[in-house]
Formats: C-alpha cells, sequence, structure tokens
C-alpha cells in the first residue's frame, strides 16, 4: 500500500522521534511572544451581541414568577432567553456516553439549586446595555433550606438538591448509590492486625482560576450552520454536546478552537457554547459570551472538595493486612464529571500497595454547591494525598523509616492487586529507592537490594476470602445504561430508549440522538478503559 | 449614548477615535482600534493580562479610563517587534519557554519592557518586583524570571 506521507514526502518529514532528553520549540511560542496568537475573544465580528447571565443568588430557591417585561424594553436589548427557549433544557455531559441522567438545565426552570445557577439570559447590543437590562428583571424566589455537606446529603430528610436523584447520590448501573470495591475480609485483618490507625481527611474545592476566563462567540454562518470561536478544551466534545441541547444535527456547527487561555480541566463542561449559539440563533447576529473573572469563580466548575476516611491495619513489622476506605466526592448540584471521577478513584484504591484485604465505599454526593468537574487528575489526586499521608502516620506508628514502609508494602510482579488483577510491570520499588538516593535519604542495604521483579507472587497473590453481601435489586426499568454494564459495544449502535420525563421538565425530552453518542464514545470511550 | 473623541499615539502611530463615556483603555485598544494583543483577565486590576505603556509607565489598561489616554504615548505587545526582528525580550521568552498558553504573556511582556527600559540591568529580585502584578496559572514564574534576566543587557543578574 501507498503510505504518502512515507513515500511521497518522504524528504519532508523523518520518523525520527527522538524526542526526551533535548528541547523543542512549542509551534505556537512564536505568536505568544508577539500577541498574534488568536483566542476565542480576538474575533471581532460585525453586528456582534453581547450575551449577560442573570445568576441565583441563593444556594437553594424554588423560582416562583421570572418578571422580563421591564428587561425587554430597555435600550440595545435584542432578545431575551429563558429556559423555555432552550430546545433541550436539560443534560448531562457524559450521556454523550450514556453515562448518568440528564440532570442540569442550561437556565433554570423551576428551582436553582446553587449560587450562580443560571436564570435568564440577555442579548444586548453592548455588555453594558445587557447588565443594564439584567437590572430589571424580577425573579421571585422561594428560598430552600440548603445543604452542603456531603455526609448531611446523606442523612434522612435532608433536602433533595437535584430532583433527579431523590438520594442525593448519583447512581451506578441503575441501582447502586456507591461503588464498591471488595477484596478479602477487612474486618479480620482489623482482628489479626498489631495497630489500627482510622483518620479522616477533608480537601478543598480548587478554582482552577485559568488566566482567561471561559467564553465563545457563535455566528451565523451563510449555510444555515453556525461557526462557533471556543475557549473549549474539548472540541468535539463541547460541539455534541451543543447539538444535543439545541436539538439539531452536530454538522449544524463549525466550532474553532484549540488556543485555549489556560483549562486544567476547567474548560470542558461547555459552559457557555450552548447560550451563545442560541442566541445567535435567535438574534440572527454574532453573539459573545464571556465569563468575567467573579463568574469564573462562582459558576466555573472547581475541583470537587472529597471527604476521605481511611482505616488501615498494620503488624508490627510493617505490613499493612486491611485497608478500609470511605470516601464522599462532593458533585456539588450537578452530576457533570463527578461521577467519573468516583470510578477512577475506585480504580486507584488501594494505591499502589499489596494489602490483602481492601475495602471501598466511594459516593459521588449531591449537594447545593457549585458543581464539580474535571481537574488534572480528578479522583485520583485527592485520594492519593490522604493515602501517602496515611502512609507516613503508619510507618511513624510502627516505627519503620517511612521510605522503606512504601518498599516493603509496594505492589511487585505477580501479586495480587485488589481488583483481581495481577500486578505487571511494577516499579514504585525502584521509584523509591531513585527518591531516596536523590533526596540522600538512607536506606538499609537489604531494602536498597529489594526488586519489582522478586519476590512477588507467591503468597502475595492470593485472593482471601471475600464475604458475600447482599445486592440490592435492580430497577425495574433501565434508564440510561452506563458504559460499564453494556454488554457488547454493538449496543452503540443503539440509541438508548427515550428517558421517562423527570420532574419538572420543561418539555418532554426525545431519545438521545445517536451522532452524539456514538461519535463521543468512538473518539474517547476506548481510551477510558 | 454620547461620544468623546480620543486620540492618542498608538505604538508609534497617531490614532483617533470615539468612545462611550466609562470605556477602558482595554476595550478602546481591542474593540475600536483592532489591537488584540493586551488580554482581558479580570478587569479588575488583578491580573495584568491587560498591561501596557502609557508614556513608558506600566498601566493596567482594564483599570485606566480610555479618555485619560489623550494625547498621550500607548504602546503594546503589537508594537515591540522591531520590523520582522523580534525584541530581546520576546527572544528570550521563546528561548527560556517562558509561555504555555500565552495568555499572560503579552502583559508580562510589557511589564518586563518596562523594567528593562529604565533598569538594562536588573537583579533577580527587581524582576520579582516588576512582574509582581502578573499572573501566569500556567508556566510558573521561574523560567518567566530566567527570560527577562536573559535579555537584560548584561544577560546575567548583578549577585
Ligand atoms: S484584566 Fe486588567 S488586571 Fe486583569
Ligand atoms: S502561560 Fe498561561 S497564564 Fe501564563
Amino acid at each position: 500500500m501507498l503510505e504518502l506521507r512515507k513515500d511521497i514526502f518522504a524528504d519532508e518529514r523523518d520518523d525520527n522521534l527522538k524526542e526526551i532528553g533535548k528541547g523543542t520549540q512549542r509551534q505556537d511560542m512564536l505568536g505568544h511572544v508577539t500577541g498574534t496568537s488568536t483566542y476565542f475573544d480576538d474575533h471581532k465580528l460585525q453586528g456582534m451581541q453581547h450575551l449577560k447571565v442573570l445568576r441565583s443568588p441563593y444556594a437553594h430557591a424554588r423560582l416562583r414568577r421570572i418578571d422580563t417585561m421591564e428587561a425587554e424594553r430597555s435600550p440595545g436589548v435584542r432578545r431575551i432567553i429563558r429556559g423555555a427557549d432552550v430546545p433541550r433544557n436539560l443534560n448531562t455531559l457524559l450521556s454523550l456516553i450514556n453515562f448518568g441522567k440528564d440532570d442540569e438545565p442550561s437556565l433554570a426552570v423551576d428551582k436553582v439549586r446553587y449560587k450562580g445557577e443560571p436564570v435568564v439570559a440577555v442579548v444586548a447590543e453592548s455588555p453594558r446595555e445587557a447588565y443594564e437590562a439584567m437590572a430589571k428583571v424580577r425573579v421571585d424566589y422561594d428560598p430552600l433550606p440548603a445543604v452542603f455537606d456531603v455526609e448531611e446529603a446523606l442523612k434522612p430528610g435532608a433536602p433533595v438538591v437535584n430532583e433527579t436523584y431523590p438520594k442525593n447520590t448519583f447512581t451506578y448501573h441503575d441501582v447502586y448509590d456507591h461503588q464498591k470495591l471488595r477484596f478479602g475480609d477487612v474486618e479480620r485483618g482489623f482482628a489479626e492486625a498489631d495497630h489500627v490507625l482510622e483518620q479522616r481527611y477533608q480537601m478543598s474545592p480548587i478554582e482552577h482560576a485559568p488566566t482567561e476566563t471561559n467564553g465563545s462567540i457563535a455566528a451565523p454562518d451563510t449555510n444555515g450552520r453556525y461557526v462557533v470561536y471556543t475557549s473549549t478544551q474539548a472540541l468535539f466534545f463541547s460541539l455534541d454536546t451543543c447539538a444535543k441541547i439545541l436539538d439539531v444535527p452536530s454538522n449544524t456547527f463549525h466550532f474553532i478552537g484549540g488556543t485555549v487561555g489556560g483549562g486544567f480541566g476547567g474548560k470542558v463542561d461547555t459552559l457557555t457554547e450552548p447560550l451563545a449559539i442560541l442566541g445567535a440563533m435567535l438574534t440572527g447576529r454574532p453573539v459573545r459570551y464571556q465569563l468575567g473573572r467573579e463568574e469564573e469563580m462562582q459558576f466555573g466548575s472547581p475541583r470537587g472538595a472529597e471527604r476521605i476516611y481511611i482505616k488501615d491495619g498494620v503488624m508490627r513489622d510493617g505490613r499493612i493486612v486491611a485497608r478500609k476506605i470511605h470516601a464522599y466526592f462532593d458533585s456539588g448540584a450537578y452530576t457533570r464529571l463527578s461521577s467519573y471521577a468516583v470510578v477512577k478513584c475506585v480504580a486507584h484504591l488501594p494505591g499502589p500497595y499489596t494489602i490483602p484485604n481492601v475495602h471501598g465505599d466511594v459516593y459521588c454526593v449531591f449537594t447545593n454547591r457549585t458543581p464539580a468537574t474535571a481537574m488534572r487528575g480528578f479522583g485520583v489526586t485527592a485520594m492519593d494525598f490522604a493515602l501517602e499521608c496515611q502512609m507516613d502516620k503508619l510507618a511513624h506508628l510502627v516505627g519503620t523509616d517511612p521510605m522503606e514502609f512504601r518498599i516493603l508494602n509496594a505492589y511487585r510482579d505477580g501479586d495480587m492487586k485488589a481488583h483481581q488483577r495481577e500486578a505487571k510491570n511494577t516499579a514504585l520499588i525502584e521509584c523509591v529507592q531513585v527518591a531516596a538516593e536523590k533526596a540522600k535519604w538512607p536506606l538499609r542495604e537489604e531494602v536498597k537490594r529489594m526488586s519489582s521483579r522478586k519476590d512477588g507472587g507467591g503468597s502475595r497473590a492470593t485472593i482471601s476470602p471475600t464475604p458475600i453481601e447482599p445486592v440490592p435489586q435492580r430497577a425495574a426499568v433501565s434508564q440510561q445504561r452506563t458504559t460499564y454494564d453494556r454488554a457488547a459495544p454493538a449496543t452503540t449502535q443503539q440509541p438508548p430508549p427515550p428517558t421517562p420525563a423527570p420532574p419538572p421538565p420543561t418539555r418532554p425530552p426525545a431519545p438521545s440522538p445517536s451522532h452524539g453518542a456514538t461519535r463521543f464514545s468512538s473518539v474517547f470511550g476506548t481510551r477510558r478503559r | 449614548m454620547t461620544k468623546t473623541p480620543l486620540q492618542f499615539r498608538h505604538n508609534g502611530r497617531d490614532v483617533a477615535v470615539f468612545v462611550d463615556g466609562g470605556v477602558n483603555l482595554l476595550v478602546a485598544l481591542r474593540e475600536l482600534i483592532g489591537d488584540m494583543t493586551p488580554k482581558f483577565g479580570c478587569g479588575q486590576g488583578g491580573c495584568g493580562a491587560c498591561s501596557v505603556l502609557i508614556d513608558g509607565e506600566l498601566h493596567l489598561s482594564c483599570l485606566t479610563l480610555a479618555e485619560t489616554a489623550n494625547g498621550r504615548a500607548v504602546e503594546t505587545l503589537d508594537g515591540m517587534k522591531d520590523g520582522p526582528n523580534l525584541h530581546p525580550l520576546q527572544r528570550a521568552f521563546m528561548e527560556q519557554f517562558a509561555a504555555q498558553c500565552g495568555y499572560c504573556t503579552p502583559g508580562m511582556l510589557m511589564a518586563a519592557k518596562a523594567l528593562l527600559d529604565r533598569n538594562p540591568s536588573p537583579t533577580r529580585a527587581e524582576v520579582i518586583e516588576a512582574i509582581s502584578g502578573n499572573i501566569c496559572r500556567c508556566t510558573g514564574y521561574e523560567p518567566i524570571i530566567n527570560a527577562v534576566l536573559a535579555a537584560a543587557t548584561s544577560g546575567r543578574a548583578r549577585a
């Protein structure tokens, strides 16, 4: 077969990809230092309108009445957009891979569930006129009791944050309110252990604070399509999300992006594009929707806060014999990507250590906080922080050097991991040895000679008897199924069955368009495994 | 809305526009002049992405009323190159990997230029002081400080 690149253009590019160890210039650097890199906001379009969003001042309130009469007559106003104007005003980001139920409106309709939630959008000739009109919108709220703590949210009688998930927990596989890991019998492990240490770790939400705030500009094209300049980190993901929310085929849009003024996970949520495009559809004009810094902090999702409890049983000789973990991920008022963070977290337990008895329960919990999202290793970073703090404390408890303590418990080739997979190509021991050397940290000779390749397997590869726990009954009708319980990839070809109307939607949700789901899983689905 | 005439030198050329009352210099430069090099990061004086020089002095254009630039000389990153030749600061930023997303870079470069124009061989502490109003969320400040020092005429910090 003719390979164009290699055969015809062979002299234009060699296949020498040995780049490690030498400095290679970024292709966008010249643009950056001359100020010619084009960010979304660097497009100036004729007749451009400006969209601003009125946000909820309450963390939890019923919306009684929205009066936009006076605002509509305000100078420079082109259009006021309300929830009823959004074609499919309920979405969840990972519905593109059939994971989770639609739970988040573009503009609130019945209730607001966090401070900063979008209620009404104003499109006007200038940002100033948009703000002036926004000040004339009158909204009557009935404040409701709010819940801000993950464990409070799980107590009976806690306020229901998001009616799609009445127990304030995300639902896995249609039935489970959390993700579990079971391996051996931790209770027996604790009974045999010389010491037991239980600790609580609380993380804070962290704002990505990219120097460029989230934003986009949408403009009608001459062929019935829309051009969208956007700051998104996930161009096709955002494009398909917009196609779903606006209920049009995804080839309606031409997304232009890629030059992102900092993201770190905070620009994957498609926060601005749907309303910017809807504004362009309703006014026939280019519409720019850029978050201010305060909005970026209040409405842009942070890294979610996790509360983590770790209980470990350890022997006097330094072996960890049991590890039990309870963790609660604060998803805020809507799912966005926290459900996935939990899955990642459980896949990471109990850290890179061989422990014969492991028990993990991790919950994705809804509270009246700003919805959380992706941020650099989300799901794993915080858990690792807690686990490694715990490792230091355990080493101290049994009087072992903390570096040696890690080497002693590290996975070795042939060990059985808590997910019942054999550990292969492990290298933690070598990593710690190198780190110790670089830090001039003394290790005993015998510890220096330990290796990931030696002394693994054998008794370290056994699966201890695991007590069986009762399984909750599967709900009668499966709603949106997840990729995790899908039997064969062939089912991705089928659009999922229509979702029963969640209370109270603006209009009955239609079946998911197959283009979104299929496309997204073909792009991203396999990489997640 | 009544418009106010505004005339100033922009990177060595005279420009004139009409501005709405209350408009800041950042908006005037970007939307009326069409110079997209100063960036909006906060609009509240917190990030430095909008930094420009007015009569050689460093200013946050988002906090500068456009009308106050009348009759003065405004410099932005767009005017930093000399024809096709990069300014030593621009070259140093490239060589020292002093940018990742590049959004803070226009402001950083203007802050660095304000420093080097008045103090061609700054100490490390002086460089840190000079860019202390500019936030970078990606690169980390070390490569940026090193780039400014490398660009300084002495080529290295006085101890
Ligand atoms: S935009 Fe001017 S300081 Fe941030
Ligand atoms: S390079 Fe991204 S903010 Fe500095």
